[in-house]
C-alpha cells in the first residue's frame, strides 16, 4: 500500500500514524454569578492509535469531547496533559514543529461555511494552503483546478464561484479539496457528512473512500451516525463523557458489543422495519454534563447493568478479545460485578 | 361522508409559489384520517416546511400565493377570517419546530407560557390553567415537573425543552398536531425518547399528526403512512410498509438503496442518486426527477400519472407498471 512508499514516513507500516496517551483537557468556566470555578472535563485520560491507512470512527452523545479531542490532535487548541505522537514523534515537539505537522494533518468540519473564506473564490481558497507553504501561485491554481475535477467540481464551472454560490454537499467537497491541497497523510473528519441530505452523504461517502485509496490517506472520522460509520470505518472508538470506553474493529463493536453504552447507542438507531419498531427508548435523560461526572464508571447512573460496586470503581480500558478493549466492571475478569467473568487461576 | 369519517385533513392541488419565482410546493395532495400520523420526507428544499406552514396559513402572505384547498376538522382553512384563525392556531392545530427555542419565549417561565396559551384559547382561571400546564408536563414526563415549570427555556437541556414544547403545543388539546423535524437536532438516545413519547402521546389523545422529516427512520418509528417529497410534490405515497418494503417510485427505491446501513462488504461503495434536486425557479417540465432517474425516457417530459399498485399506494412515475394507462395527473399549473 501507498503509505509505505510515502518519503515522509518514519517508523515504516507497523508504527502507528497517531498515538494518543493520557490526553488531558479541562475547560475552566465560571459557573453562574460570582460561584466557584468549574472545570469541564472535556476529554479525561484518553489513549488511542490510529494505524496507517485505516479509518477510525469516534462515536458518542453530543458534549462527550470528540471535537475536542480532534482540535487537540491537530494542535488547535493546547492538551493539559499526556502525548501526542505522529509517526513516533511528538507533536509540536523538536523533531515535528506545528507547521510541519500541519502539511500532514488536515481537518474538515461539519458546518461547510466554516474553513471557507466567504469573500475568496473556491480556487483562492483551496490554492491558499500550499501557497502559504510556498508554492507558485500558478501551479498552486492549476492544482486547485485538478483537485476540484477530482472531487467531481467541474473547474470551469466552479472555480470562480464564491462559497455562497454552492450547495451544502458541493461546499463539503470545496473542503475536502482544499484539505488535500497539502497532500496530508492524515484527514481528521469532523461530523464531515452529517449537515448532508442522504443522497448527497452517500456520494461523499464515496468519494472519501476513493480519495483515501488514490492518496494513500489515513482518517479519523467522527460521526454520530452509526450507520455511516460502520460502513466506512475498520475501527471504532465508543466515548463517553470524555473518555474512551470501547474500542475494537468496527464489525465487533458494533456487531456484537462489549460496552452496555455502546450496546444503548445502537438500540437508539430507529429501526427501519414498520414491523418491529422500537418499544422502549433504551436509555432515559439527556447526555449528562461533564463538569461533575458521576464518580466511579461515569455511565453507571444511566446503565442497565449498574451495582453498587460501578459507582466506587472507575474502571481501566481492557482487553477482551483480539484488538477489542472495554471499559466496564462487568467484563473485567475478578471484579466485584456480578456479571464479571471469573479470573482465571479462580475458574481453574 | 359524516363527519367522523370524514378526513380530519384535506389538502388538495396546494402550490405555494414565492416571489421571484420559486414554487415551492407545487400540486400538493394530502390526507390525514382521524387519528393517523403521517410523515412527510424529502430532502432538504423540497417543500415539506412550506407545506405544513401552508395548512398553518404561516406562509408571509405578502411575498407568497397560495392555492388549491386545505380543509382541517371541517374549516375551510384558506377562507378563515383573522380572528377565526388565531383560534384554529392552538386549538385545532398546533406545530412543534426543530428549534424549540423559536416556539419559546426567552423572558417568560414554561409554566407561565402554557398558561396562557390556555387561558388565552378556553379563557379558563388562572389556576385552572396552572393546573393544565403541570398535568401537560407530568405527560411528556418532565422530572420534577413542578419545579420546571418555574424554570426559563434556555435553563433546560435540548431533550427537556423539546418535551416542554410538546407541552405547550398540546395544552389546549388540538386535534392536529404538525411536527416540523422534531427530533432532528437531537441525540440519536434523545431522539428515540421523544418519537417512542410523540407515537405514546398521539394514540393516547387521537391526535392526527404530520411528521416532517428527512430521516426515513424517524418515519418509520412514529408514521401510519409515509409521503415521499420531491421538488415540491409528493412523488409517492402509501403505509410505511408499503413505502419502505415495496418502494415504487425510482427516488425513493434510490433513497433505500443509498443508506449506509445495509449489510456491504468492507470496501464497497454505496449505490447513490447521481446529481442533485433542482432548482425550482426553473423547474424541469414533466417529471422533476427525471433528470437523476435512471428509467428516465421520452415519456417523463410530459407530468407522470399517479398509479397506484395496491390499495391505499400511490405513486407518481411513467415508470411504474400500470403507468400507461393511467390518467395523467391533474396538476396545478395544468389548471
Ligand atoms: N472552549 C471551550 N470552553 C468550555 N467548554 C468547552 C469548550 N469546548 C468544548 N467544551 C465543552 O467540552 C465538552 C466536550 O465538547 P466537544 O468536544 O465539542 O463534544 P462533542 O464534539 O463530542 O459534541 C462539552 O461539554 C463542551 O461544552
Ligand atoms: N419565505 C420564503 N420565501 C422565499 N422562499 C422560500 C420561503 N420559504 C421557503 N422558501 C423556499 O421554498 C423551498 C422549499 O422550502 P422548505 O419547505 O423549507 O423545504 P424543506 O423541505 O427543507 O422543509 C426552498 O427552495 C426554500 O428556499
Ligand atoms: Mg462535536
Ligand atoms: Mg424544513
Amino acid at each position: 500500500m501507498t503509505p509505505a512508499l510515502d518519503p515522509r514516513d518514519r517508523g515504516g507500516p507497523g508504527q502507528p500514524l497517531v498515538s494518543v496517551r493520557g490526553l488531558v483537557k479541562h475547560f475552566p468556566i465560571k459557573k453562574g454569578l460570582g460561584r466557584a470555578r468549574a472545570v469541564v472535563q472535556a476529554v479525561d485520560g484518553i489513549d488511542f492509535d490510529i494505524l496507517k491507512g485505516e479509518t477510525l470512527g469516534v462515536v458518542g452523545e453530543s458534549g462527550c469531547g470528540k471535537s475536542t479531542t480532534a482540535r487537540l490532535l491537530m494542535g488547535l487548541i493546547p492538551h493539559d496533559r499526556g502525548d501526542l505522537l505522529f509517526d513516533g514523534e511528538a507533536i509540536g515537539g523538536r523533531d515535528l514543529p506545528l507547521r510541519d505537522f500541519r502539511r500532514q494533518a488536515q481537518m474538515v468540519f461539519q458546518d461547510s461555511y466554516s474553513s471557507l473564506n466567504p469573500r475568496m473564490t473556491i480556487e483562492a481558497s483551496i490554492s491558499f494552503g500550499p501557497r502559504v507553504h510556498g508554492t507558485p501561485a500558478r501551479r498552486a491554481i492549476e492544482e486547485a483546478r485538478a483537485l476540484l475535477a477530482r472531487v467531481g467540481l467541474e473547474p470551469a464551472r466552479f472555480a470562480g464561484r464564491y462559497p455562497h454560490e454552492l450547495s451544502g454537499g458541493q461546499r463539503q467537497r470545496v473542503n475536502i479539496a482544499r484539505a488535500l491541497a497539502l497532500n496530508p497523510r492524515l484527514v481528521v473528519l469532523d461530523e464531515a457528512v452529517s449537515a448532508l441530505d442522504k443522497s448527497v452523504e452517500a456520494q461523499v461517502l464515496n468519494l472519501l473512500l476513493d480519495l483515501k485509496e488514490e492518496f494513500g490517506l489515513t482518517y479519523l472520522f467522527i460521526s454520530h451516525d452509526l450507520n455511516v460509520v460502520r460502513f466506512i470505518c475498520d475501527r471504532v472508538a465508543v466515548m463517553y463523557l470524555g473518555r474512551v470506553v470501547e474500542i475494537g474493529p468496527a464489525e465487533a463493536v458494533l456487531g456484537a458489543p462489549a460496552h452496555p453504552y455502546t450496546a444503548a447507542l445502537l438500540a437508539s438507531m430507529p429501526s427501519l422495519d414498520p414491523d418491529r419498531r422500537t418499544e422502549e427508548p433504551p436509555l432515559a435523560g439527556d447526555p449528562p454534563n461533564p463538569i461533575d461526572p458521576p464518580s466511579g464508571c461515569r455511565f453507571h447512573p444511566r446503565c442497565a447493568w449498574g451495582e453498587p460496586v460501578c459507582a466506587k470503581e472507575d474502571p481501566a480500558l481492557a482487553d477482551i478479545g483480539p484488538h477489542h478493549a472495554v471499559a466496564c466492571l462487568a467484563r473485567q475478569p475478578g471484579a466485584a460485578h456480578s456479571r464479571a467473568p471469573l479470573l482465571e487461576r479462580e475458574a481453574a | 361522508m359524516s363527519p367522523e369519517t370524514e378526513p380530519l385533513v384535506k389538502v388538495e392541488n396546494l402550490a405555494v409559489a414565492f416571489r421571484g419565482g420559486v414554487r415551492a410546493v407545487d400540486g400538493v395532495d394530502l390526507t390525514v384520517r382521524r387519528g393517523e400520523v403521517v410523515a412527510l420526507i424529502g430532502e432538504s428544499g423540497s417543500g415539506k416546511s412550506v407545506t405544513l406552514r401552508a395548512i398553518m396559513r404561516l406562509n408571509p402572505e405578502r411575498t407568497s400565493r397560495v392555492e388549491g384547498r386545505i380543509r382541517v376538522a371541517g374549516q375551510d382553512v384558506m377562507a378563515l377570517p383573522k380572528r377565526a384563525l388565531a383560534d384554529f392556531r392552538g386549538r385545532t392545530v398546533a406545530m412543534i419546530f426543530q428549534e424549540p427555542l423559536l416556539a419559546l419565549d426567552p423572558v417568560y417561565t414554561l409554566g407561565r407560557q402554557i398558561a396562557e396559551a390556555v387561558r388565552r384559547h378556553e379563557g379558563v382561571s388562572e389556576a385552572e390553567a396552572r393546573a393544565r400546564a403541570l398535568a401537560m408536563f407530568e405527560r411528556v414526563r418532565i422530572p420534577s415537573p413542578e419545579r420546571r415549570l418555574d424554570a426559563y427555556p434556555h435553563e433546560m437541556s435540548g431533550g427537556m425543552r423539546q418535551r416542554a414544547m410538546i407541552a405547550l403545543a398540546l395544552a389546549c388539546r388540538p386535534q392536529l398536531l404538525l411536527a416540523d423535524e422534531p427530533t432532528t437536532a437531537l441525540d440519536a438516545t434523545v431522539q428515540i425518547q421523544i418519537l417512542l413519547l410523540l407515537r405514546e402521546l398521539q394514540r393516547e389523545l387521537g391526535l392526527s399528526a404530520i411528521f416532517v422529516t428527512h430521516d426515513l427512520g424517524a418515519a418509520v418509528e412514529v408514521a401510519d403512512r409515509i409521503a415521499v417529497m420531491y421538488a415540491g410534490r409528493i412523488v409517492e405515497e402509501g403505509s410505511a410498509r408499503q413505502v419502505v418494503l415495496s418502494p415504487q417510485h425510482p427516488y425513493t427505491v434510490g433513497l433505500l438503496k443509498s443508506r449506509a446501513d445495509g449489510a456491504l462488504a468492507k470496501g464497497a461503495r454505496l449505490v447513490t442518486i447521481p446529481g442533485s434536486p433542482p432548482d425550482l425557479a426553473r423547474r424541469p417540465p414533466g417529471c422533476a426527477f427525471a433528470p437523476r432517474c435512471p428509467l428516465a425516457d421520452e415519456a417523463c417530459r410530459r407530468d407522470p400519472p399517479v398509479v397506484s399498485p395496491a390499495p391505499g399506494h400511490r405513486a407518481a412515475c411513467w415508470r411504474v407498471p400500470g403507468a400507461d394507462a393511467a390518467e395523467p395527473a391533474q396538476r396545478a399549473d395544468a389548471a
